[in-house]
């Protein structure tokens, strides 16, 4: 099949990927002791549902969502609770709660996790089981897949898409998925159908990933599947701009794809929940694609969440050549992390030890010379200079206008402006400051709203005692005038 | 073990604003061994002057304004702003007012503004207009082409040289030997005079399509500018736009009334057309930043130029219309903002 | 001195001036740019907590007074600096921090009752500015948290002091780490 339109901006980047796929998924070790995180990276920490000192097996639901965008956490490994308490994990904070649990060898799984007959479960239920597994989106978000295949449900959404891209170069686990694993997306891909109420599926492909392709297709007996190949180019995996390659449809400023009858799900996330089916086993793993110059051995590991990220280098040959950076994703989007202690999340795909040799230096920042190379790249059709412009004047409206909150934080201006102006970081400390501000205004409305009603209801029981005094009176007064 | 952290993206391309300047320089080169050759050394003077001074200046504005100076001086952005006013000024021009316009260009047209990426002047152009306006006299004395006069090269460089140190004056009974009018210049006193393109194309300063100096300045820029396009140092919509918004508006008045209007062929090889095209109008801190903005703010410059060859008072309008379009480019770039993905197509 | 010629010249620009003058009145009224009047845009940037904690009651009255000139733009505790410095950019002044006197920026806060001490009196009800509690003469009153400002406008009335505040727990979103994390 001929490959969909691409976009003309965005960038053609080498993609470091064929080192890692050479061996195919292969099986990390479990964690001797793993720190199973609160936060797996929604940003929307579940609570501890154990105390320490209680034995748990794989599968046993460790942890509560308390939010409505959270998701429960399962231990990754059967042994004791040791502790609860803060750790450094590889979210944006640095920080976070995590219950460590030592793992006792046993690998006894809960009896809890049982296979289901989705089939013939109503739609909700199958929801409910996917939210109670902790199975969040397996492409960096870790949004739960619950709550987005419930609100397709709620929008009555026809077109089912999964997420293949995988545009970001190092990043190679959803390639390595789809080639060893296809039935399983497939599997996944028809659970998601019946969860979602759509009728269809497409799952999108670059091109540069034949074998995948060819898997997949192989693999598709359901006549409502379609593998299509997309042009390659990154970041045709963003939400949006995959969608619109694929159906053409834009996703309107500030809206979901529901909206326009679309879903949108990693193809992770539907190997995820094919697990959950065929083995009731939650979320308590990922592929995670460990490689880099700064790594002997790289590859896609099949890996426990709770594992440090230290034992994964460990898993693939330890560290060689002096690595610099440990970057948390790829080297487009990725966050460079201070240490290897922190544990494996839902949320963390790559983990690229980088050494000089494939990183960049940056050198100082110079002023911007307006040579326009930002907007040409940009995926979301902006003008980064002129946002950059406005954020060093601090103009909120012309920030607005010029579509901040329509940035996708891709790093493509980045790479290539000639100035070395870190625009990616300055836009998202803008987006996530303008984001909060949004947010206290709707507040300040709906107050605003609520204090008016409620002077009104004041002002109206004041005048209703007015006027019942006055009643009063005028009654009092002629009973003693009559 | 721990790690250095870093903002993504943590892999960024090549491009930097030094590689660009010097590809920049590098597309320069033909014009100045054109000028070399047909006009003699004098714009090899004017180099040697305007690049000290200019850097000079840049140190001095830096170090007033506290800034440091070193990445600035390194990046070679005042070079070329030197370069370009060096290669537009007559070849014959005293050494002090090359110094003038270098330090006006640098000081008054950059660094009043908040130095670089802040102007919205180009500045070798501000150097340039300052310079016509306050000294027409000299600024508009240009060698005639070797070839076209009894002069060779050596008188050539004699009078450069002596023009170079002391003046116009100085040159001496050869100074009205050695200079002429340009083509433009021939051709706005002829028409003045009434007399008829053919008659003027006739006239001393003519080569087969325009001036027999300009003629090969302007081919030399145009490869030069070809060879920035084919780099990517800069993009097509402003160089055709420039042309387009030249060659349009003759070609239609020459079809009209051949007789009182040059040729677009004419015009696109004569005076600054190709260097401006490529080289000033491309400037992209005081040109417009959108692609739609750029094809209206090229075919302003372009389209002005015109106007003032035919009916303005001086003979080559490009300084002037380069500066008058800096003006607009705010305004272009507000009204030619792209449709962002998502947003609602007008 | 030419008298005629004088008294001529100063003819034509009165003419010319009172012809400008009056198209630019009818350009002032028949070409009004759409703005929403001051006050309006002023307490769009309040917080409308309703405290009082600026010594007027309630946030529109405060804007209104911004608006007369009658009160300067540094007196709103909950709204705190950032809302002095989007006031001054409205208005064109300089940016300060909140003035101490009307009372320091504090941490989020919710009211909570105390079940066990209340005695249904009713006196808080009216007092909170957004209805936020709920309850009626002789039924035990509670704070509906999601819409509590945190004004600590219902302490005073209470007769047994069963109200009290309490700090609201911070939640940190990705993007908001990002925001508060350093450059």
């Amino acid at each position: 099949m001929a490959a969909r339109n691409r976009f003309p901006a965005g960038l053609e980047l080498p993609p470091h990927k064929a080192l890692a796929l050479q061996h195919g998924i292969q099986p990390a070790p479990e964690p001797a002791r793993a720190f199973v995180a609160m936060d797996q990276g929604s940003g929307h920490a579940a609570t501890p549902a154990i105390a320490v000192g209680e034995r748990v097996r794989i599968g046993t639901r460790i942890a509560r969502a308390t939010h409505a965008n959270g998701t429960p956490v399962s231990s990754p490994v059967a042994g004791t609770v040791v502790s609860i308490e803060e750790h450094e994990t590889a979210s944006p904070a640095g920080r976070g709660l995590c219950i460590v649990v030592d793992n006792d060898g046993s690998g006894v799984v809960d009896p809890a996790c049982e296979p289901l007959c989705w089939e013939s479960m109503p739609p909700y239920e199958v929801l409910a089981r996917i939210q109670d597994a902790g199975i969040a989106g397996l492409g960096g978000a870790a949004f739960p897949a619950a709550a987005k295949l419930g609100a397709g449900r709620a929008h009555e959404v026809t077109h089912l898409v999964l997420n293949g891209a995988e545009c970001e170069p190092w990043i190679c686990c959803d390639e390595a998925l789809m080639r060893e694993r296809a039935a399983d997306v497939l599997l996944g891909a028809r659970v998601m159908l019946h969860a979602s109420g759509a009728s269809h599926c497409t799952i999108a492909v670059e091109d540069d990933k034949p074998e995948a392709i060819a898997a997949l297709r192989a693999a598709a007996t359901d006549p409502r599947m379609q593998i299509t190949a997309i042009g390659t180019v990154y970041p045709a995996g963003a939400e949006r701009q995959l969608l619109h390659a694929v159906t053409g449809m834009e996703i309107p400023h500030r809206e979901h794809p529901p909206t326009v009858g679309l879903l949108c799900q990693n193809v992770g996330t539907a190997a995820a929940v094919a697990r959950l089916v065929t083995t009731g086993e939650p979320a308590i793993r990922r592929i995670v694609t460990v490689t880099g110059s700064g790594v002997g051995r790289p590859a896609n590991l099949d890996a426990r969440i709770g594992t440090p990220l230290a034992e994964l280098a460990v898993a693939c040959g330890g560290y060689q050549r002096d690595p610099r950076r440990l970057i948390a994703g790829g080297t487009m989007t990725g966050r460079a992390l201070e240490t290897d202690e922190v544990p494996l999340t839902l949320a963390v795909m790559c983990v690229v030890a980088a050494t000089a040799a494939d990183l960049a230096v940056r050198g100082a920042e110079m002023p911007c010379i307006r040579c326009g190379d930002c907007a040409r790249v940009c995926p979301a059709g902006l003008l980064p200079q002129q946002l950059h412009r406005a954020l060093l004047a601090g103009d909120e409206p012309l920030l607005e206008r010029h579509g901040l909150v329509d940035c996708i934080e891709c790093g493509c201006c980045d790479y290539v402006c000639p100035s070395r102006i870190p625009l990616t970081a300055r836009f998202q400390r803008a987006r996530a400051a303008s984001s909060l501000r949004h947010e206290e205004r709707l507040r300040a409305a709906h107050l605003r709203a609520r204090f008016e009603r409620h002077e009104r209801r004041m002002a109206e029981a004041a005048e209703a005692e007015r006027r019942a005094f006055e009643d009063a009176r005028r009654r009092a007064r002629s009973e003693r005038g009559g | 073990m721990r790690f250095e952290t870093s903002a993504a993206p943590h892999v960024i391309a090549g491009f930097s604003v030094p590689r660009v300047m010097f590809q920049v320089l590098l597309g320069l080169l033909p014009v100045v061994a054109v000028q070399l050759t047909l006009l003699g050394p004098g714009v090899l003077l004017q180099l040697l002057v305007a690049g000290p001074v200019a850097l000079l200046c840049e140190a001095l504005a830096l170090r007033a304004r506290g800034r440091d100076a070193g990445p600035f001086l390194r990046d070679g952005s005042v070079l070329v702003t030197a370069a370009l006013l060096a290669v537009s000024v007559p070849p014959l021009l005293p050494w002090w007012l090359t110094a003038l316009g270098a330090a006006v260009a640098v000081l008054l047209g950059k660094h009043v503004y908040g130095g670089l990426g802040y102007n919205p002047f180009n500045p070798a152009m501000v150097g340039y207009a300052v310079l016509l306006v306050s000294f027409p006299l000299e600024m508009t004395q240009w060698p005639t082409p070797l070839g076209q006069s009894q002069s060779d090269w050596t008188d050539l460089a004699h009078l450069a040289w002596q023009s170079f140190l002391s003046g116009p004056a100085a040159g001496g009974p050869d100074w009205d030997a050695y200079t002429g009018a340009t083509a433009l210049d021939a051709l706005r006193t002829g028409l003045g005079q009434r007399y008829t393109m053919e008659e003027i194309f006739a006239g001393p300063a003519f080569a087969s399509i325009s001036g027999s100096g300009a003629q090969w300045i302007n081919v030399a820029a145009l490869l030069g500018g070809l060879y920035l396009l084919a780099r990517r140092i800069i993009s097509w919509h402003i160089p055709v736009a420039v042309l387009a918004g030249m060659a349009i508006p003759s070609a239609l008045m020459h079809l009209v009334d051949p007789g009182a209007h040059a040729p677009a062929t004419f015009h696109l090889l004569s005076g600054a057309t190709m260097l401006g095209a490529f080289f000033i109008a491309t400037d992209p801190v005081s040109a417009a930043t959108s692609d739609h903005g750029r094809l209206v703010y090229g075919a302003g410059i372009g389209l002005i130029t015109w106007l003032i060859r035919v009916w303005g008072g001086y003979p080559d309008g490009m300084a002037f219309a380069v500066l008058l379009m800096n003006l607009a480019a705010p305004l272009l770039d507000r009204y030619t903002v792209s449709r962002i993905h998502g947003h609602p197509r007008r | 001195m030419n008298a005629p010629g004088v008294l001529q010249a100063t003819g034509v620009i009165a003419a010319i001036a009172a012809m400008l003058g009056a198209a630019l009145g009818w350009a002032a009224g028949r070409l009004r740019p759409n703005a929403d009047p001051l006050v309006e845009r002023i307490d769009a940037l309040l917080p409308q907590t309703q405290c009082g904690q600026c010594r007027y009651p309630g946030c529109r009255p405060y804007a209104l007074a911004i608006a007369r000139g009658e009160a300067d733009i540094d007196r709103c505790p909950p709204g705190g600096d950032a809302t002095v410095r989007a006031l001054a950019a409205l208005l064109g002044r300089d940016p300060r921090p909140v003035d101490a006197a009307f009372g320091k920026p504090k941490p989020p806060q919710v009211a909570f009752i105390d079940e066990e001490r209340c005695i249904g009196c009713a006196l808080c009800l009216p007092a909170c500015p957004v209805d936020a509690i709920v309850g009626a003469p002789r039924y035990v009153h509670t704070v509906i948290e999601s819409q509590c400002t945190g004004c600590e406008l219902c302490l005073p009335p209470c007769p047994v002091d069963c109200i009290e505040l309490r700090a609201l727990p911070v939640v940190t979103a990705p993007h908001a780490a990002a925001a508060m994390a350093p450059a």
